[in-house]
């Protein structure tokens, strides 16, 4: 990459760093926790890029592996009394580890049949979290202590979420850019273009396929880890098939393979909702009762995919294009 | 023993309301080469529209009909308006775009009839008649009745009119299609109303057994791609066959295997596509796919 | 006015161009042969013709400008035999022969089948086998048959002989003269084998590199050495 565009990105990234940081102090308490929740989405949906736009490989079932880091965090807070930091990185590894021994079946199907097989895991998940009653609490779920800011840092529990969400958050995005730099990320990228030129370079499918699974897979079990935490209560529903499909919406409309434009498309989950009524109002009157969230959602991700497939980030390296001129691909 | 058979019986039942929508999943599949997501919405939205045609005074079998005239319309203009810009783009574009759709749609059933259980009326009366002794409901043989008869009439019109004959070829050889006359796009458009017209009917008979809400066809939605993958994604025959197989066996192993009843059958559902599509991905009747390098 | 006009014809595949100018004439009832050596340009001619690949100029049949699209094509009633015979694999033989008919109205369609089985008795042994299990002379004569059913005014014919055993050809360039002769089929067959091409023609157009280089009577051009040599390579 030539170096102007290499520092436009820096610079971009730095700014929104700063930003981040800075947000709390600009915004009320409530709007901070729902900053803190886009953070979670943020989270998984940069899992779901590794998996999808790095490697190629769909996944209709992310919020899955949401809801094994969310109830792992949940489980070791409510029955064994662990804290609610350190139950992170052990959700991550446990939701990573079911990525890899997902991964491993999941390399003999590609492209629809690994969408269908996904979407099937998203639509039995609530049913098997339910069958094990004993340790998920059933369709009552469990209840978990309220978080709180540790002790030296002077923060409201909202602001301590959203610190702790960007903080996550931004960690990640940075190990994700490195990956994507190194090796890792080359093999990723030359998988997805064509298995057979990658496998006969000596880079195995096999392996790096498995491995994106479960890193992203990590990721997604780190965001539900954070929701668990910061909802401080998860039941079967807390990670419904809806969620894995915004998940994809997300991921789609902010662009497959950018790591930015993630931001976007969590933005997009989390404030939709909140946002849709006002849209609403644009409506002609006759239908303004149908246009709800979803629908706006469903909207969006058809005209996206039909006008823009490349999404918002897509939108971003057109006009990155135009003020630098053409890049030539790696 | 008489036990035994009612559960196959009702197993049937089921595995008609599957046979239904796997046969739509797979009609398009052989058509366009997609699989479309949004199935199980489309087949929602058409029962509610059945519902709403009985609350207007519609009596069910002319509503039934009127529900299929609409839901083939509503397959066709999805198919022109949607599906047809992005026909040759990538797989992962046109997925996403039937997940799209499937966000869409269900937002929309549940924003104009609103989330509350409904209850459908069956065409069916719900006495059981006896068999040599046993017991069988009488709705679950109609379910088979008119899931068959969906069917046999879809397989005739394949079989013995020239407009099945064209979308079968349309579906074989495009281009070679295209040389004969025959105005592919067109076909892949009535390919759609048919699987959404047979999507509908799956919707009306399982309404009245489960209640009709917004998201009800959404477990139906992965038992049929459980049969569809079982019978092979590019076999119509293969549908039916796994739609009835499936359903007669997840019935009898909720009935015998206590862990497997209610909602661990989703589960069950989910091993079964795991299983063929590891094992054997082209199903009990498909063709084994070339893979393409 | 003849039956099919081509003027300054051109078309690409992307960003090769492969006819740079392509003018031809066939009069009604007429067998033609387009004749030249590997990329030439003669499928591409044929495929100009039926709309499967883009062209441009002038293109037109009974006076009317020939459509875009291959199915609206076929619907003006010309029938195009592609290489590789296009036949619908997985269908039986009676259903690809069916689908010929695609375009005629109508029950005569009937007779049609009786019609393509007195021509063609192989094929009603085996209407009901999958078209794909035919041997390669099998499934000639079947696209042939397809093509008679549509009771086209102009059959373009790619390479019909290729892949066949030498009798085999002679009998479907048998049936070809007879569907020539007998039902005023007009015939544009491309063709390899010059010499036969040229014996079951009345006139040819031998082209190179995309463009017309030689035409004339089929006999005069199979007397005339320099022709033979030059062009079609014996």
């Amino acid at each position: 990459m030539s170096r102007p565009r290499h520092a436009l990105r820096a610079a971009g990234v730095a700014a929104l760093v700063v930003v981040a940081a800075v947000l709390p102090s600009f915004i009320s308490d409530y709007h901070a926790l729902e900053w803190a929740t886009v953070g979670t989405y943020f989270i998984a949906l940069l899992g779901l890029n590794v998996l999808t736009g790095y490697s190629g490989q769909i996944s209709l079932g992310h919020g899955a592996f949401m809801a094994v880091g969310g109830y792992t965090s949940a489980i070791l807070m409510a029955h064994h009394g662990v804290r609610d930091l350190w139950t992170i990185p052990l959700a991550g590894l446990v939701a990573g580890g079911a990525g890899l021994l997902f991964g491993l079946p999941a390399l003999r199907l590609s492209g629809l049949y690994l969408a269908l097989a996904t979407f099937a895991v998203a639509v039995a998940f609530p049913a098997l979290v339910k069958k094990f009653e004993h340790f998920t609490g059933g369709s009552m779920g469990l209840i978990l202590n309220l978080p709180k800011a540790p002790g030296g840092l002077h923060l409201s529990s909202n602001d301590w979420l959203y610190y702790l969400s960007w903080g996550i958050g931004f960690a990640l995005l940075g190990l994700g850019a490195l990956v994507s730099r190194g090796r890792i990320g080359r093999s990723f990228r030359a998988i997805r273009d064509s298995e057979v030129a990658a496998a006969s370079s000596g880079v195995s499918p096999a392996f790096y396929k498995t491995l994106a699974f479960g890193i992203s897979a990590f990721y997604a079990g780190i965001g539900g880890s954070l929701v668990a935490i910061e909802t401080a209560y998860v039941n079967p529903q807390t990670f419904p098939i809806t969620l894995s499909l915004f998940l994809v919406v997300g991921v789609a409309v902010g662009g497959l393979g950018s790591l930015v434009g993630c931001i976007f498309g969590a933005a997009l989950i989390e404030f939709l909702p909140t946002v849709a009524p006002d849209i609403a109002r644009h409506a002609p009157s006759a239908i303004r009762d149908q246009v709800t969230p979803s629908v706006i959602q469903g909207l969006i991700l058809v005209l996206v995919m039909l006008i823009l497939p490349g999404g918002v980030a897509g939108l971003a390296r057109l006009l990155e294009n135009r003020a630098l001129g053409p890049r030539f691909e790696r | 023993m008489a036990e035994f058979w009612q559960q196959v019986v009702a197993g049937l039942a089921s595995g008609g309301i599957y046979a239904s929508l796997a046969l739509a999943l797979v009609l398009i599949y052989r058509s366009t080469g997609v699989i479309n997501f949004a199935q199980g919405e489309m087949a929602t939205f058409a029962t509610y529209l059945a519902w709403t045609f009985m609350h207007h005074g519609f009596s069910f079998w002319p509503a039934f009909f009127l529900t299929l005239v609409c839901a083939f319309a509503g397959g066709v203009a999805i198919e022109r308006v949607v599906v047809r810009p992005v026909e040759n783009r990538p797989v992962l574009t046109v997925v996403l775009v039937t997940i799209g759709l499937l966000v869409l749609i269900n937002g929309l059933t549940s924003s104009i009839w609103g989330g509350a259980v409904r209850k459908f009326p069956s065409p069916f009366s719900t006495r059981p008649i006896h068999v040599a002794g046993v017991a069988f409901s009488i709705q679950d043989i109609g379910i088979i009745g008119v899931s068959l008869a969906a069917v046999l009439v879809l397989g005739a019109f394949f079989r013995f009119t020239k407009l099945g004959l064209a979308l079968r070829a349309a579906a074989v050889n495009p281009g070679a299609s295209r040389l004969v006359g025959v105005r592919v796009s067109w076909m892949l458009a009535l390919g759609w109303g048919l699987a959404s017209a047979l999507g509908a009917v799956s919707g009306m008979m399982v309404a009245p057994v489960v209640f009709l809400d917004p998201n009800m066809m959404q477990g139906i939605l992965l038992y049929a791609f459980a049969a569809a993958v079982l019978g092979g994604l590019d076999s119509p025959l293969g549908a039916v066959v796994g739609g009835l197989t499936l359903g007669v066996l997840l019935n009898l192993l909720g009935t015998y295997v206590s862990t497997l009843g209610g909602e661990m059958r989703l589960v069950a559902g989910l091993a079964v596509i795991l299983a063929v599509l590891i094992v054997r991905p082209s199903g009990l009747l498909g063709k084994a796919a070339v893979r393409r390098v | 006015m003849p039956l099919l006009e081509l003027r300054d014809v051109e078309a690409r595949y992307g960003a090769v161009k492969a006819l740079h100018g392509v003018s031809l004439d066939v009069a009604e009832g007429e067998l033609v042969a387009v004749l030249g050596a590997n990329g030439a340009g003669k499928t591409t001619t044929l495929r100009a013709i039926s709309g499967t690949v883009r062209r441009s100029g002038e293109l037109r049949f009974r006076g009317e400008p020939l459509p875009r699209a291959p199915e609206s094509v076929a619907r003006r009633g010309i029938a195009h035999v592609p290489e590789g015979r296009g036949t619908f694999a997985e269908l039986s033989v009676r259903d690809n022969l069916r689908l010929g008919a695609y375009t005629r109205r109508g029950r005569d369609s009937r007779d049609d089948l009786r019609r393509v089985y007195a021509f063609f008795p192989r094929l009603q042994e085996r209407r009901d086998q999958q078209a794909g299990t035919l041997s390669g002379g099998e499934q000639q004569m079947l696209a042939l048959g397809r093509a008679m059913m549509a009771r086209p005014r102009l059959l373009l014919l790619d390479e019909p002989s290729l892949g066949l055993a030498p009798l085999v050809v002679k009998e479907i360039f048998a049936a070809l003269a007879r569907m020539n002769a007998d039902e005023g089929v007009t015939v544009v067959v491309v063709e390899q084998n010059a010499n036969l091409a040229l014996s079951a023609s009345a006139r040819a157009y031998v082209l190179e590199v995309g463009r017309v280089a030689v035409s004339g009577p089929s006999d005069e051009l199979r007397r005339a050495e320099s022709v033979r040599k030059s062009y079609l390579g014996y």
